[in-house]
């Protein structure tokens, strides 16, 4: 027999994503994927494409709307969603407000944390037994530590200390009613593997992710992106009194919460710029442009433990 | 760092006992290939800071959680990741402390190399012992025993040699010398010695630094050919769709445990033994003309069989055996002791059973490594147990086949993994 020619990373990892995918759709009843049009959950799709077609998804997509994106990026998870023809579901932090489960202490505070209110309040209403996310154990310390079938109970609570072992290759999503599993395909990829992999796939993009003039301010020693229209006309971030407005090249490395992410400046307008970016960066995709993470040495695991995928 | 796509991928693990250097092993090689960002780094240099150390910390990028930070100590496996020019690695970093065997166990069934630390100063001790065993029947392809914290001994060969010939002594009474590609190397985490750079403190060592044997290893599985083992996963049935030509489209999907597979080759499903043959591979919308290893795939075959979840297809010349009963070298995981007198979930590839336990024949001391009868298992146990089966499974020997050969053990009143098992 000849030598066998191992598969290349990037060939690895998506057929490891790929077999993650597929055992969520063969042990749990009712899985959904959570969608929010960043590029990680773009993989995602790219992977489940991979895994299911000719078929359907044997899940629907669902996006928890903080009210606080980009319109471009709500734009392109419209899109993404119905060039697939795949059923999306939206709930909105704004529902929760309304309903009064998810109570502000300011109106300008950032929303990323309340999702796992409107994300356990969905969970609840259609009754799914595993969301599959987007998140990899690069992103952060707490992440490392997360298995790719990761248990939550009934209050959507994550235990850090007492999580089910991993091994092999053999997943246990079982669980009983009320509680549900995050299913993480993309846990061993990098942000290079990400973007790599969107490069090879040639997968379409939000803009924001490309290099774009935009005002910004200094805030907390992040570039911090000002006057942002929301889909509602209304322009959220304002500047403060005494900063000065500058506009600068910039793209996101990271999309979320437009109150809490920053860009970082940049001149890559195009995917294999961003790959040669990534690859001589300083600064780690969360370090700079997540504002929600620097609160505490523990703020993800925090949040994690809380319910936020 | 590099921008290419074509790096392979080598999955190890570190295991070492309580402060023998494996968090500063992991720092330094993360921090000598320039994995770390200066963000990080600026928050590691103040947190040593706080804690009152001179230097940066470099074991302190591996404490993830809030409790290991506290108390600064490791509670459970973590996965690094770092690449080079040529490779991506995936470390899984499990923890030396009293839990070992558990995690141990659990970073060693994805790991193809394993890095054993030995502290100078210390020698060949009980939990080197316990490591290089339980590696050993994890069945680790390639072995790296580093001599760590050269630097407190001053560098000196001699303690070097004799130490690799304790070792060796050792490994080849537990059969492991035999059976696995060994090597050695003397190292200096904290320093940086032989770990990505050679520096000047060990002329006398002309061999391989850490970063060259972990660059060349080989990163399958297994170099022997083995059989063809596909566990299906999930059936693609997209009779509802629009398209005619769909109607009666029937994809087995799954990965490629082990082997390969190409168009036209004769094929049975097990356990009903239905044969067929292979009319097309399918990886997304791309046809493939053949299939190996770690693959996930989409197999179409010429006849209508009814194949589901949990069947396997195999090469019909080389199909294995459906059993009712296994004997195994099992791991228990829960803090709930394996009680004989319940039933339980054996989970083996995509394929569940209800399975209760036929005898615990022995279980193992793993710092003695001697064998004592015993009524039941407590967490970190290792034990050669028999299960009787509801359902059949297609199994091979671990020894053979590390896909087909493990299992794992679910309790199904917690729904908890609490058992990891390994085919005799």
């Amino acid at each position: 027999m000849t030598t066998k020619q191992p598969l290349s990373h990037l060939d690895w990892l998506e057929a490891e994503a790929i077999h993650i995918l597929r055992e969520v759709a063969g042990q749990c009843a009712n899985p959904v994927l959570l969608f929010s049009g960043g590029k990680d959950s773009l993989c995602i799709l790219r992977l489940a494409e991979k895994a299911f077609r000719p078929g359907r998804f044997p899940f629907p997509l669902m996006h928890i709307d903080t009210g606080h994106n980009y319109q471009q990026v709500i734009d392109f998870r419209d899109q993404r969603a119905a060039e697939l023809g795949e059923r999306l579901i939206v709930r909105s932090v704004e529902d929760s407000m309304k309903r009064g489960t998810v109570v502000l202490k300011t109106p300008d505070e950032p929303r990323n944390k309340h999702q796992s209110v409107t994300l356990l309040e969905a969970i609840e209403e259609f009754g799914f037994d595993c969301c599959i996310g987007g998140a990899r154990r690069d992103e952060e310390k707490a992440r490392a530590k997360e298995r790719i079938m990761s248990f939550r109970d009934e209050f959507g609570q994550w235990d850090p200390k007492n999580q089910r072992p991993e091994l092999w290759n053999l997943y246990n999503a079982r669980v009983h009613k009320g509680e549900n599993i995050r299913a993480f395909p993309i846990s061993n990829w990098t942000e290079m593997d990400v973007w790599q992999y969107i490069e090879r796939e040639k997968l379409e993009l939000p803009s924001i992710y490309f290099a774009h003039q935009r005002d910004i301010v200094m805030r907390q020693g992040a570039i911090f992106p000002v006057n942002v229209p929301l889909a509602s006309g209304e322009l959220i971030n304002q500047p403060k009194a005494g900063e000065e407005v500058i506009n600068m090249q910039v793209r996101f490395r990271t999309v979320g919460d437009v109150t809490c992410t920053a860009p970082v400046i940049s001149d890559a307008d195009n995917v294999s710029k961003i790959v040669i970016e990534t690859a001589t960066t300083t600064i780690t995709e969360r370090g700079a442009t997540r504002l929600d993470d620097q609160t505490s040495e523990a703020s993800m695991e925090q949040r994690k433990k809380e319910g936020y995928f | 760092m590099t921008t290419q796509h074509n790096d392979s991928l080598l999955r190890f693990m570190t295991c070492g006992s309580v402060d023998d250097g494996k968090s500063t092993l992991i720092g330094r090689l993360l921090y000598d290939t320039k994995t770390i960002l200066a963000d990080t780094l600026n928050n590691i240099a103040r947190t040593s800071q706080k804690r009152g150390m001179e230097a940066v910390d470099l074991s302190l990028l591996t404490d993830g959680l809030q409790a290991e930070r506290e108390q600064g100590i490791t509670i459970d496996v973590a996965y690094r990741y770092f690449s080079t020019g040529t490779r991506k690695y995936i470390i899984a970093d499990a923890p030396g402390h009293e839990q070992y065997t558990r995690n141990m166990v659990t970073a060693a069934s994805t790991a193809n190399l394993a890095i054993i630390l030995i502290d100078a100063r210390k020698g060949v001790l009980t939990q080197t012992r316990r490591h290089s065993y339980l590696a050993h029947l994890v069945g680790i392809p390639h072995i790296v025993v580093a001599v760590n914290k050269m630097d407190l001994v001053n560098y000196d060969q001699a303690t070097y040699e004799k130490i690799k010939a304790d070792y060796i002594a050792f490994a080849s009474e537990i059969g492991l010398a035999q059976a696995r590609d060994i090597k050695f190397m003397p190292m200096s985490a904290l320093n940086g010695d032989m770990l990505v750079d050679r520096l000047d403190n060990m002329n006398w060592y002309q061999g391989e630094t850490l970063l060259d044997i972990l660059e060349a290893a080989p990163a399958a599985h297994s170099d022997q050919a083995e059989a063809f083992r596909f566990p299906v996963q999930f059936v693609c049935r997209p009779h509802d769709s629009a398209n005619p030509e769909l109607h009666d489209f029937r994809g087995f999907m799954g990965r490629v445990e082990s082997g390969s597979i190409a168009v036209g080759d004769a094929v049975t499903v097990l356990p009903n033994g239905y044969q067929s043959k292979v009319k097309a591979i399918q990886l997304g919308s791309e046809q493939l003309q053949s299939a190996q290893t770690e693959q996930s795939i989409t197999l179409l075959l010429e006849d209508e069989i009814d194949t589901s979840r949990g069947d396997m297809i195999v090469k019909t010349s080389e199909a294995p055996e459906a059993v009712k009963q296994i004997e195994a070298h099992v791991c228990w995981l829960s803090e709930t002791p394996l009680s004989p007198a319940r039933t339980y979930i054996v989970r083996h590839t995509t394929r569940e059973s209800k399975a209760k336990i036929g005898s615990i024949q022995y279980k193992v001391d793993v710092n003695t490594l001697e064998q004592q009868a015993t009524a039941d298992l407590k967490m970190n146990d290792i034990a050669r147990v028999t299960f009787k089966l509801a359902q059949p499974l297609m199994v091979d020997s671990y020894d053979k086949n590390r896909a087909t050969g493990a299992f794992i053990v679910i309790d199904e009143s917690s729904n908890n993994t609490v058992g990891a098992g390994m085919i005799v």
